[in-house]
């Protein structure tokens, strides 16, 4: 690469990077200052002195603890599922012939177009009608069905050869322990993308506590978050303070994971 | 018929029974929470817009009134034309930007890892920070883009109470969050791109921008049209980043057509109204699907 070409490449990059960045520093510069800091004219670009006072007050004020405790459940427990009953549809799609498998293999795809917003309504009713509105269950269980994850298994799991099946079954294995025992760790890097991807999509997620939580001791963190927005004296202190703690559990992920995100990213190209 | 011979008739029927059954029992709990959660709402969002609903009085057959309604509706059409003219702006820009960064990124350089994960990082942000995130730089009072104005001796702008700024802004934060995760699809599209195709036509003479117009951009075609539609579904969706950066306001100047449903819906209890327009949209998004499909067909997406 000639010399000139490359300076003019990475003028270009570093100065988009630099575009790229500035959002999420200034906010994070920002929820490190102090109260009168804040809205200091001109701004200060460093906080001086630097303080934590916010951090320590979103946890006190505003039950941000419980918004962040429910979060984490509905996390963890809603991805736990999700890696549960996905690879068990994605093995069946994958490794059985059966009557009706065709069918419920495009039924699954094929509500991929089914944006959640555009039955909001009738899922609210549905909650509410199996007494779920105001649970948490109520974002742990509706999502981990995702078309994504069974489609993801399911492509998955095609190469793995039916002869390592019949063996088991030779030797006495059950369809379960065929599923618990060898299925299942051999899916072990589909398993770790899907998990990272649902724990993104449940971390960040809106729609789905927007429809069915309305008790603030239910909130998770985003629908807290948008509830303090709309408030009429926004606290940006604490605020800011909020939304870097929230942003930090997904910059850990990322940061460990980053080989199977971009790698999961080109296989499945999804978000959902 | 020997003992041992039976016996191994018997499992082989157990067997063959396990075979039949299991599947089903494997997919059955996926099917049923889908079919809760995903079939059944759609089914129900389809019979509620046929009905006067306000969620507590009994439902009221009124065939396609609401239909009719919505038709006549002109909040309604200005909400679809905000988010068709928001698509037609957010689509090509988050093509460009995505594009642009893959190539820059698709050549062996130097931190190549930390410039991807620059880009990226965004996409992993909620909808909601990233309002937030834009709100607190495009706020009136209080951003940073109008102090930085005022010491260029500009007058300060009313970023979130202006339609023109307002739309402006939602345009700069979702490009901003969604550029990086279609970089990646391009860099994808751009890797699958066999080399011998450059080498080709450079023995040929050609260069720079010729290269990208005969060689890179022909095959990436079934990379663009998947990114297109995506984005342009995503549009045709947006909402939380709305709901957290400008409320839909000023007025109702930023409310797209996910939110104005929600309002009905939820704030004015019109159900089967908020349905019918459910499935407007639903018709519509399908139909860019259908559309990708057409497009697509024999692409490698």
């Amino acid at each position: 690469m000639k010399p000139m070409v490359k300076i003019v490449i990475y003028s270009m990059l570093s100065v988009a990077a630099v575009v790229w960045l500035l959002p999420v520093l200034w906010v994070v510069i920002s929820a490190l200052k102090t109260n009168s800091d804040l809205y200091s004219f001109p701004p200060k670009l460093w906080p001086q002195p630097v303080t934590f006072e916010h951090f320590k007050e979103a946890f006190r004020k505003g039950d941000f603890g419980l918004y962040f405790m429910n979060s984490t459940i509905v996390t963890v427990s809603s991805t736990v599922l999700l890696l549960l009953i996905n690879s068990m549809a994605g093995f069946a799609l994958a490794k059985y012939r059966f009557r009706g498998s065709t069918i419920i293999l495009i039924g699954f795809i094929s509500t991929l177009m089914i944006p959640i917003e555009v039955i909001m309504i009738p899922i609210f009713k549905v909650l509410s009608a199996l007494g779920l509105y105001n649970s948490l269950l109520a974002i742990i269980i509706p999502p981990a069905a995702t078309p994504t994850g069974v489609f993801l298994m399911r492509q998955y799991l095609l190469s793995v050869p039916d002869e390592l099946l019949e063996a088991a079954r030779m030797d006495g294995a059950g369809e379960w322990k065929i599923y618990w025992s060898i299925i299942l760790p051999i899916a072990k890097p589909i398993l770790a993308v899907l998990a990272i991807f649902s724990f993104m999509w449940r971390w960040d997620d809106f729609v789905w506590p927007l429809i069915a939580i309305s008790d603030p001791s239910k909130y998770t963190i985003q629908l807290a978050l948008s509830n303090f927005i709309g408030e009429y004296n926004v606290d940006w202190g604490s605020l800011l303070a909020m939304s870097v703690i929230t942003m930090l559990p997904v910059l850990i992920v990322f940061m460990v994971f980053q080989r199977y995100f971009v790698s999961g990213m080109i296989t499945s190209g999804m978000k959902g | 018929m020997s003992e041992g011979q039976r016996l191994n008739r018997n499992t082989l029927a157990k067997q063959n029974r396990k075979l039949v059954i299991a599947p089903y029992l494997f997919i059955l709990p996926n099917l049923l929470i889908f079919g809760t959660f995903i079939v059944f709402p759609s089914l129900l969002g389809l019979y509620y817009s046929f009905h006067v609903y306000d969620g507590l009085n009994p439902m009221k057959f009124n065939g396609l009134d609401n239909y009719i309604k919505i038709i006549g509706d002109r909040e309604f059409w200005s909400t679809i034309g905000r988010t068709g003219i928001y698509a037609a702006i957010v689509v090509p820009l988050i093509y460009a930007a995505a594009l642009g960064i893959a190539l820059l990124l698709a050549r062996e350089i130097r931190m190549r890892g930390f410039f991807r994960a620059v880009f990226y990082w965004p996409t992993m942000i909620s909808y909601i920070i990233v309002g937030l995130t834009w709100k607190w730089i495009f706020g009136d009072s209080f951003g940073i883009l109008n102090h930085l104005l005022t010491v260029v001796g500009v007058e300060p702008v009313g970023f979130l109470t202006s339609s023109f700024w307002a739309n402006t802004a939602v345009i700069i934060a979702t490009v901003w969050s969604r550029a990086g995760f279609f970089m990646v699809i391009f860099i994808a599209g751009l890797q699958a791109i066999p080399t011998d195709y450059y080498e080709a036509a450079r023995l040929d003479g050609a260069t720079g921008m010729k290269v990208f117009r005969y060689i890179t951009l022909p095959l990436l075609k079934p990379t663009s049209l998947l990114v297109v539609m995506l984005t342009l579904i995503d549009a045709f969706k947006a909402f939380p980043l709305m709901f957290a950066l400008t409320g839909g306001g000023p007025g109702k100047e930023t409310t797209y057509i996910v939110q104005y449903i929600y309002e009905i819906g939820f704030n004015r209890q019109e159900l089967g109204l908020a349905s019918a327009m459910s499935v407007m949209l639903f018709i519509l998004i399908g139909g860019f699907s259908a559309l990708q499909f057409r497009l697509s067909k024999g692409g490698a997406v």
